[in-house]
Protein backbone atom coordinates (compact mmCIF):
# COMPACT_ATOMS: atom_id res chain seq x y z
CA UNK A 1 0.00 0.00 0.00
CA UNK A 2 1.25 3.59 -0.93
CA UNK A 3 -0.91 6.35 -2.43
CA UNK A 4 -2.41 8.07 -5.13
CA UNK A 5 -2.25 11.74 -5.86
CA UNK A 6 -6.25 12.51 -6.05
CA UNK A 7 -5.91 16.47 -6.80
CA UNK A 8 -3.55 19.16 -6.72
CA UNK A 9 -3.43 23.19 -5.82
CA UNK A 10 -0.94 25.95 -6.29
CA UNK A 11 -0.68 29.49 -4.81
CA UNK A 12 2.09 31.92 -6.25
CA UNK A 13 2.07 35.62 -4.96
CA UNK A 14 0.74 38.28 -7.48
CA UNK A 15 3.44 40.73 -7.41
CA UNK A 16 5.55 39.77 -10.81
CA UNK A 17 9.44 40.65 -10.91
CA UNK A 18 10.54 40.66 -14.59
CA UNK A 19 14.48 40.37 -15.61
CA UNK A 20 13.81 44.17 -16.57
CA UNK A 21 13.40 45.47 -13.11
CA UNK A 22 16.38 43.75 -12.02
CA UNK A 23 18.39 45.28 -14.03
CA UNK A 24 17.21 48.54 -12.16
CA UNK A 25 19.37 47.37 -8.94
CA UNK A 26 21.11 44.96 -10.55
CA UNK A 27 24.27 44.71 -12.62
CA UNK A 28 22.56 42.38 -14.57
CA UNK A 29 20.36 41.90 -18.37
CA UNK A 30 17.23 40.06 -19.72
CA UNK A 31 19.70 38.29 -22.16
CA UNK A 32 22.14 36.99 -19.26
CA UNK A 33 19.53 35.82 -17.53
CA UNK A 34 17.29 33.98 -19.96
CA UNK A 35 20.56 32.54 -21.56
CA UNK A 36 22.12 31.11 -18.37
CA UNK A 37 19.03 30.30 -16.55
CA UNK A 38 15.82 30.47 -18.65
CA UNK A 39 13.96 32.58 -16.15
CA UNK A 40 11.82 35.82 -17.55
CA UNK A 41 10.19 36.45 -14.60
CA UNK A 42 9.04 35.03 -11.14
CA UNK A 43 6.59 36.09 -8.36
CA UNK A 44 8.06 37.63 -5.08
CA UNK A 45 6.48 38.04 -2.12
CA UNK A 46 5.13 41.12 -0.77
CA UNK A 47 2.72 40.48 2.53
CA UNK A 48 2.57 35.99 2.01
CA UNK A 49 4.63 33.65 3.91
CA UNK A 50 5.33 30.23 3.12
CA UNK A 51 2.74 29.23 5.31
CA UNK A 52 -0.14 31.74 3.85
CA UNK A 53 1.17 30.28 0.49
CA UNK A 54 1.31 27.01 1.92
CA UNK A 55 -2.30 27.47 3.14
CA UNK A 56 -3.92 28.56 -0.27
CA UNK A 57 -2.07 26.29 -1.98
CA UNK A 58 -3.66 23.10 0.39
CA UNK A 59 -6.67 24.77 0.30
CA UNK A 60 -6.86 24.65 -3.32
CA UNK A 61 -5.99 20.91 -3.80
CA UNK A 62 -9.11 20.47 -0.83
CA UNK A 63 -11.51 21.88 -2.88
CA UNK A 64 -10.86 20.25 -6.48
CA UNK A 65 -11.37 16.77 -4.48
CA UNK A 66 -14.32 18.35 -2.77
CA UNK A 67 -12.52 17.41 0.27
CA UNK A 68 -13.10 19.55 3.98
CA UNK A 69 -9.72 20.12 6.19
CA UNK A 70 -10.98 17.94 9.29
CA UNK A 71 -10.64 15.15 6.79
CA UNK A 72 -6.95 15.13 6.76
CA UNK A 73 -5.13 12.40 8.85
CA UNK A 74 -1.83 14.79 8.43
CA UNK A 75 0.05 17.27 6.67
CA UNK A 76 3.77 17.66 5.63
CA UNK A 77 5.44 20.54 4.30
CA UNK A 78 9.07 20.56 2.15
CA UNK A 79 9.98 23.88 2.86
CA UNK A 80 13.37 25.99 4.24
CA UNK A 81 11.86 28.92 4.05
CA UNK A 82 9.23 29.81 6.65
CA UNK A 83 8.99 32.91 8.82
CA UNK A 84 9.83 31.05 12.45
CA UNK A 85 12.32 27.93 13.20
CA UNK A 86 9.72 26.97 15.30
CA UNK A 87 6.62 27.13 14.74
CA UNK A 88 7.22 24.82 11.56
CA UNK A 89 5.48 26.28 8.38
CA UNK A 90 3.40 23.05 8.47
CA UNK A 91 1.75 23.68 11.91
CA UNK A 92 1.08 27.35 10.57
CA UNK A 93 -0.83 25.45 7.47
CA UNK A 94 -2.53 23.46 9.87
CA UNK A 95 -3.93 25.83 11.85
CA UNK A 96 -4.86 28.28 8.92
CA UNK A 97 -6.90 25.39 6.99
CA UNK A 98 -8.70 24.55 10.62
CA UNK A 99 -7.52 21.27 10.42
CA UNK A 100 -6.97 19.14 13.48
CA UNK A 101 -4.37 16.20 12.76
CA UNK A 102 -0.52 15.88 13.11
CA UNK A 103 1.27 18.29 10.84
CA UNK A 104 5.19 18.59 10.42
CA UNK A 105 7.99 19.93 8.22
CA UNK A 106 10.27 18.18 5.70
CA UNK A 107 13.88 19.71 5.37
CA UNK A 108 15.90 18.73 2.12
CA UNK A 109 16.07 21.80 0.22
CA UNK A 110 14.56 21.58 -3.36
CA UNK A 111 14.66 18.21 -3.41
CA UNK A 112 12.22 18.67 -0.05
CA UNK A 113 9.13 17.48 -1.85
CA UNK A 114 10.38 14.14 -3.51
CA UNK A 115 11.68 13.35 0.41
CA UNK A 116 8.37 14.88 1.32
CA UNK A 117 6.23 12.59 -0.56
CA UNK A 118 8.75 9.38 0.50
CA UNK A 119 7.69 10.19 3.81
CA UNK A 120 4.52 9.89 3.01
CA UNK A 121 4.30 6.77 1.54
CA UNK A 122 5.99 5.22 4.62
CA UNK A 123 2.55 6.70 6.56
CA UNK A 124 0.34 4.88 4.10
CA UNK A 125 2.24 1.68 3.91
CA UNK A 126 1.82 1.52 8.06
CA UNK A 127 -1.71 1.93 7.30
CA UNK A 128 -1.75 5.45 9.66
CA UNK A 129 -3.56 7.45 7.64
CA UNK A 130 -6.35 7.95 4.39
CA UNK A 131 -6.33 11.29 3.28
CA UNK A 132 -2.82 13.35 3.85
CA UNK A 133 -1.88 16.77 2.43
CA UNK A 134 1.44 16.91 1.14
CA UNK A 135 2.75 20.76 0.49
CA UNK A 136 5.90 22.48 -0.79
CA UNK A 137 5.98 26.01 -0.03
CA UNK A 138 8.79 28.47 0.01
CA UNK A 139 9.33 32.04 0.59
CA UNK A 140 13.07 31.98 -1.03
CA UNK A 141 13.07 35.72 -1.48
CA UNK A 142 13.47 36.18 2.57
CA UNK A 143 17.09 33.91 1.77
CA UNK A 144 18.50 35.99 -1.05
CA UNK A 145 20.79 37.84 -0.77
CA UNK A 146 19.41 40.86 -3.33
CA UNK A 147 22.93 42.39 -4.12
CA UNK A 148 24.75 39.41 -5.54
CA UNK A 149 24.05 39.05 -9.03
CA UNK A 150 24.33 35.43 -9.42
CA UNK A 151 21.70 33.80 -6.82
CA UNK A 152 18.77 36.79 -6.65
CA UNK A 153 18.20 36.43 -10.55
CA UNK A 154 17.64 32.55 -9.91
CA UNK A 155 14.51 32.01 -7.32
CA UNK A 156 10.85 33.18 -6.92
CA UNK A 157 8.14 32.10 -4.21
CA UNK A 158 4.94 29.66 -4.31
CA UNK A 159 3.58 26.82 -3.21
CA UNK A 160 2.15 23.51 -4.47
CA UNK A 161 -0.37 20.82 -3.01
CA UNK A 162 -1.01 17.29 -3.46
CA UNK A 163 -3.34 15.55 -1.75
CA UNK A 164 -2.86 11.88 -1.50
CA UNK A 165 -5.14 9.15 -0.65
CA UNK A 166 -4.30 5.13 -0.22
CA UNK A 167 -3.68 3.51 -3.41
CA UNK A 168 -0.94 1.59 -5.18
CA UNK A 169 0.14 4.61 -7.21
CA UNK A 170 4.17 5.53 -5.91
CA UNK A 171 5.58 3.14 -7.75
CA UNK A 172 9.13 3.79 -6.24
CA UNK A 173 11.95 6.22 -5.42
CA UNK A 174 15.42 6.70 -4.74
CA UNK A 175 16.79 9.63 -1.92
CA UNK A 176 20.31 10.65 -2.19
CA UNK A 177 22.83 12.88 -0.08
CA UNK A 178 25.98 14.01 -0.96
CA UNK A 179 26.20 15.85 2.69
CA UNK A 180 28.63 18.64 2.81
CA UNK A 181 28.09 23.03 3.44
CA UNK A 182 30.53 23.99 0.73
CA UNK A 183 28.46 23.83 -2.55
CA UNK A 184 24.93 25.39 -1.68
CA UNK A 185 24.62 26.90 2.22
CA UNK A 186 22.48 29.07 4.23
CA UNK A 187 23.14 30.17 7.31
CA UNK A 188 20.74 30.55 10.40
CA UNK A 189 21.54 33.71 12.30
CA UNK A 190 23.79 33.09 15.54
CA UNK A 191 21.38 35.24 17.75
CA UNK A 192 23.13 37.23 20.26
CA UNK A 193 25.15 34.86 22.32
CA UNK A 194 28.09 36.95 24.12
CA UNK A 195 29.95 33.04 24.26
CA UNK A 196 30.52 32.03 20.31
CA UNK A 197 33.51 32.67 18.74
CA UNK A 198 33.13 32.19 15.10
CA UNK A 199 32.44 34.46 12.65
CA UNK A 200 29.07 34.85 11.38
CA UNK A 201 28.23 34.23 8.19
CA UNK A 202 25.38 36.23 6.63
CA UNK A 203 21.73 34.34 6.74
CA UNK A 204 21.52 34.39 3.16
CA UNK A 205 21.97 31.92 0.33
CA UNK A 206 25.27 30.93 -0.42
CA UNK A 207 25.74 29.06 -4.08
CA UNK A 208 28.67 28.12 -6.50
CA UNK A 209 27.22 28.28 -9.15
CA UNK A 210 28.80 25.77 -11.46
CA UNK A 211 29.34 23.03 -8.58
CA UNK A 212 25.77 23.23 -8.55
CA UNK A 213 25.39 22.75 -11.82
CA UNK A 214 27.21 19.97 -11.87
CA UNK A 215 26.23 18.15 -9.35
CA UNK A 216 22.53 18.80 -10.38
CA UNK A 217 22.88 17.11 -13.53
CA UNK A 218 24.71 14.30 -13.01
CA UNK A 219 21.72 13.72 -10.06
CA UNK A 220 18.88 14.30 -12.16
CA UNK A 221 20.15 11.90 -14.97
CA UNK A 222 21.76 9.21 -12.46
CA UNK A 223 18.09 8.98 -10.45
CA UNK A 224 15.85 9.52 -13.18
CA UNK A 225 17.29 6.22 -14.58
CA UNK A 226 17.68 4.32 -11.20
CA UNK A 227 13.95 4.93 -10.64
CA UNK A 228 12.74 3.91 -13.76
CA UNK A 229 15.60 0.91 -13.90
CA UNK A 230 13.97 -0.34 -9.87
CA UNK A 231 10.16 0.27 -11.39
CA UNK A 232 11.29 -1.93 -14.82
CA UNK A 233 9.73 0.49 -17.22
CA UNK A 234 11.19 1.56 -19.96
CA UNK A 235 12.32 5.49 -20.78
CA UNK A 236 9.97 5.50 -24.07
CA UNK A 237 6.69 4.77 -21.82
CA UNK A 238 7.59 7.81 -19.39
CA UNK A 239 4.57 9.78 -20.26
CA UNK A 240 5.59 13.16 -18.10
CA UNK A 241 8.94 14.08 -16.17
CA UNK A 242 8.36 16.79 -13.89
CA UNK A 243 11.70 17.87 -12.94
CA UNK A 244 13.32 20.32 -10.15
CA UNK A 245 12.77 24.14 -12.04
CA UNK A 246 16.20 24.79 -10.72
CA UNK A 247 17.39 26.31 -14.24
CA UNK A 248 16.28 25.42 -17.46
CA UNK A 249 20.42 24.71 -18.09
CA UNK A 250 20.33 21.83 -15.92
CA UNK A 251 17.16 20.11 -17.32
CA UNK A 252 18.18 20.41 -20.73
CA UNK A 253 22.28 18.74 -19.67
CA UNK A 254 20.55 15.90 -17.78
CA UNK A 255 17.47 15.48 -20.92
CA UNK A 256 20.63 14.64 -23.41
CA UNK A 257 21.88 12.32 -20.36
CA UNK A 258 18.36 10.26 -20.92
CA UNK A 259 16.36 8.28 -23.44
CA UNK A 260 13.15 9.98 -22.54
CA UNK A 261 11.28 11.90 -25.30
CA UNK A 262 12.17 15.31 -25.23
CA UNK A 263 8.57 16.97 -25.53
CA UNK A 264 7.83 15.27 -21.90
CA UNK A 265 9.73 17.41 -19.63
CA UNK A 266 7.69 19.70 -17.98
CA UNK A 267 8.93 23.39 -17.15
CA UNK A 268 7.36 26.85 -16.11
CA UNK A 269 10.66 28.03 -14.43
CA UNK A 270 10.01 30.88 -17.16
CA UNK A 271 7.29 32.16 -15.18
CA UNK A 272 8.51 31.42 -11.84
CA UNK A 273 12.38 30.96 -11.87
CA UNK A 274 13.59 28.37 -8.81
CA UNK A 275 10.86 27.94 -6.13
CA UNK A 276 12.94 25.34 -4.43
CA UNK A 277 10.79 22.54 -2.73
CA UNK A 278 7.49 24.32 -4.20
CA UNK A 279 8.44 23.57 -7.85
CA UNK A 280 7.63 20.17 -8.24
CA UNK A 281 3.82 20.30 -7.09
CA UNK A 282 3.99 23.86 -9.25
CA UNK A 283 4.41 22.18 -12.45
CA UNK A 284 1.89 19.05 -11.57
CA UNK A 285 -0.89 21.36 -10.75
CA UNK A 286 -0.58 23.31 -13.87
CA UNK A 287 -0.18 19.80 -15.90
CA UNK A 288 -3.13 18.89 -13.83
CA UNK A 289 -5.45 21.42 -14.48
CA UNK A 290 -4.74 22.47 -18.01
CA UNK A 291 -5.88 18.38 -18.34
CA UNK A 292 -2.52 17.25 -19.45
CA UNK A 293 -2.16 14.33 -17.17
CA UNK A 294 -4.42 11.28 -17.91
CA UNK A 295 -5.26 8.70 -15.42
CA UNK A 296 -2.54 5.44 -16.10
CA UNK A 297 0.23 8.32 -17.11
CA UNK A 298 3.67 7.35 -15.96
CA UNK A 299 5.18 10.41 -14.52
CA UNK A 300 8.90 10.94 -13.29
CA UNK A 301 9.22 13.53 -10.49
CA UNK A 302 13.51 14.32 -10.06
CA UNK A 303 14.50 17.01 -7.53
CA UNK A 304 18.34 17.93 -6.22
CA UNK A 305 19.89 20.85 -4.09
CA UNK A 306 20.93 21.71 -0.67
CA UNK A 307 22.78 18.98 1.18
CA UNK A 308 23.60 18.66 -1.53
CA UNK A 309 20.61 16.00 -1.93
CA UNK A 310 18.41 14.81 -4.53
CA UNK A 311 15.94 12.40 -5.46
CA UNK A 312 13.35 10.84 -7.84
CA UNK A 313 10.36 9.13 -7.86
CA UNK A 314 7.55 7.37 -10.21
CA UNK A 315 4.38 7.55 -9.89
CA UNK A 316 1.42 5.99 -12.09
CA UNK A 317 -1.37 9.30 -12.23
CA UNK B 1 45.64 13.78 -26.86
CA UNK B 2 43.15 16.12 -24.99
CA UNK B 3 43.58 18.92 -27.09
CA UNK B 4 42.40 16.51 -29.84
CA UNK B 5 39.62 15.16 -28.02
CA UNK B 6 38.08 18.43 -26.72
CA UNK B 7 38.51 19.85 -30.05
CA UNK B 8 36.78 17.25 -31.95
CA UNK B 9 34.09 17.68 -28.80
CA UNK B 10 33.33 21.42 -29.61
CA UNK B 11 33.47 20.90 -33.02
CA UNK B 12 30.71 18.14 -32.71
CA UNK B 13 28.99 20.26 -30.09
CA UNK B 14 29.01 23.60 -32.22
CA UNK B 15 28.32 22.50 -35.64
CA UNK B 16 32.11 23.49 -36.72
CA UNK B 17 34.91 22.10 -38.49
CA UNK B 18 37.59 21.24 -35.85
CA UNK B 19 40.73 22.65 -38.06
CA UNK B 20 38.79 26.26 -37.10
CA UNK B 21 39.14 25.75 -33.18
CA UNK B 22 42.66 26.51 -32.30
CA UNK B 23 44.31 26.65 -28.34
CA UNK B 24 44.38 30.30 -28.30
CA UNK B 25 39.99 30.53 -29.31
CA UNK B 26 38.37 31.99 -26.62
CA UNK B 27 35.39 30.29 -25.13
CA UNK B 28 33.42 33.40 -25.91
CA UNK B 29 34.02 33.66 -29.39
CA UNK B 30 32.87 30.62 -29.46
CA UNK B 31 29.92 31.61 -28.14
CA UNK B 32 30.18 28.88 -24.60
CA UNK B 33 29.88 30.17 -21.37
CA UNK B 34 30.73 28.79 -17.79
CA UNK B 35 27.97 26.02 -17.91
CA UNK B 36 28.67 24.76 -20.96
CA UNK B 37 32.38 24.63 -19.86
CA UNK B 38 31.27 22.33 -16.69
CA UNK B 39 29.31 19.90 -19.06
CA UNK B 40 32.01 19.71 -21.69
CA UNK B 41 34.20 18.75 -18.45
CA UNK B 42 31.39 16.06 -17.62
CA UNK B 43 31.22 14.53 -21.12
CA UNK B 44 35.15 14.39 -20.95
CA UNK B 45 35.09 12.55 -17.60
CA UNK B 46 33.40 10.05 -18.91
CA UNK B 47 34.75 9.18 -21.98
CA UNK B 48 38.50 9.58 -20.88
CA UNK B 49 37.27 8.19 -17.01
CA UNK B 50 38.52 10.19 -14.47
CA UNK B 51 37.20 12.95 -11.98
CA UNK B 52 38.14 16.67 -13.11
CA UNK B 53 36.61 18.88 -10.87
CA UNK B 54 36.57 22.39 -12.66
CA UNK B 55 38.05 24.33 -9.87
CA UNK B 56 39.90 27.10 -12.05
CA UNK B 57 38.79 29.66 -14.14
CA UNK B 58 39.60 28.88 -17.92
CA UNK B 59 39.28 31.03 -21.09
CA UNK B 60 40.67 29.55 -24.07
CA UNK B 61 40.10 25.72 -25.32
CA UNK B 62 44.14 25.93 -24.78
CA UNK B 63 43.99 26.60 -20.70
CA UNK B 64 40.88 24.32 -20.82
CA UNK B 65 43.29 21.24 -22.14
CA UNK B 66 46.03 22.32 -20.12
CA UNK B 67 43.79 22.17 -16.94
CA UNK B 68 42.50 18.48 -17.93
CA UNK B 69 46.52 17.39 -18.78
CA UNK B 70 47.50 18.86 -15.29
CA UNK B 71 44.49 16.61 -13.71
CA UNK B 72 45.52 13.63 -15.64
CA UNK B 73 49.28 13.57 -14.65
Amino acid sequence: MSFRIVSTGSFVPPKVVTNEELTTFLDTSDEWITERTGVKERRVATTETAATMGVEAGRRALEAAGMTPDQLDMILCATISGEYVSPGVACLIQAGLGAACPAFDISAACSGYIYALDTAAGFFARNRVKNMLVIGAEQISRLLDWTDRNTAVIFGDGAGACLLEAGDNYITSKLFSRGGADVIQIPTSIGNSPFFEKEQVKPLIHMKGQETFRFAVGAMAQDIQDVLEQAGIDPADVDHVVPHQANIRIIDAARKRLNIKPECYASNIDRYGNTSAASVPLVLDELNRAGKLNRGDIVVLAAFGGGLSSGACVIRW
Amino acid sequence: MVMEKLTALLAEHLDMDASEIKADTTFETLGIDSLDTVEMVMQLEEELNVELELDEKVATVGELAAFIEKKLS
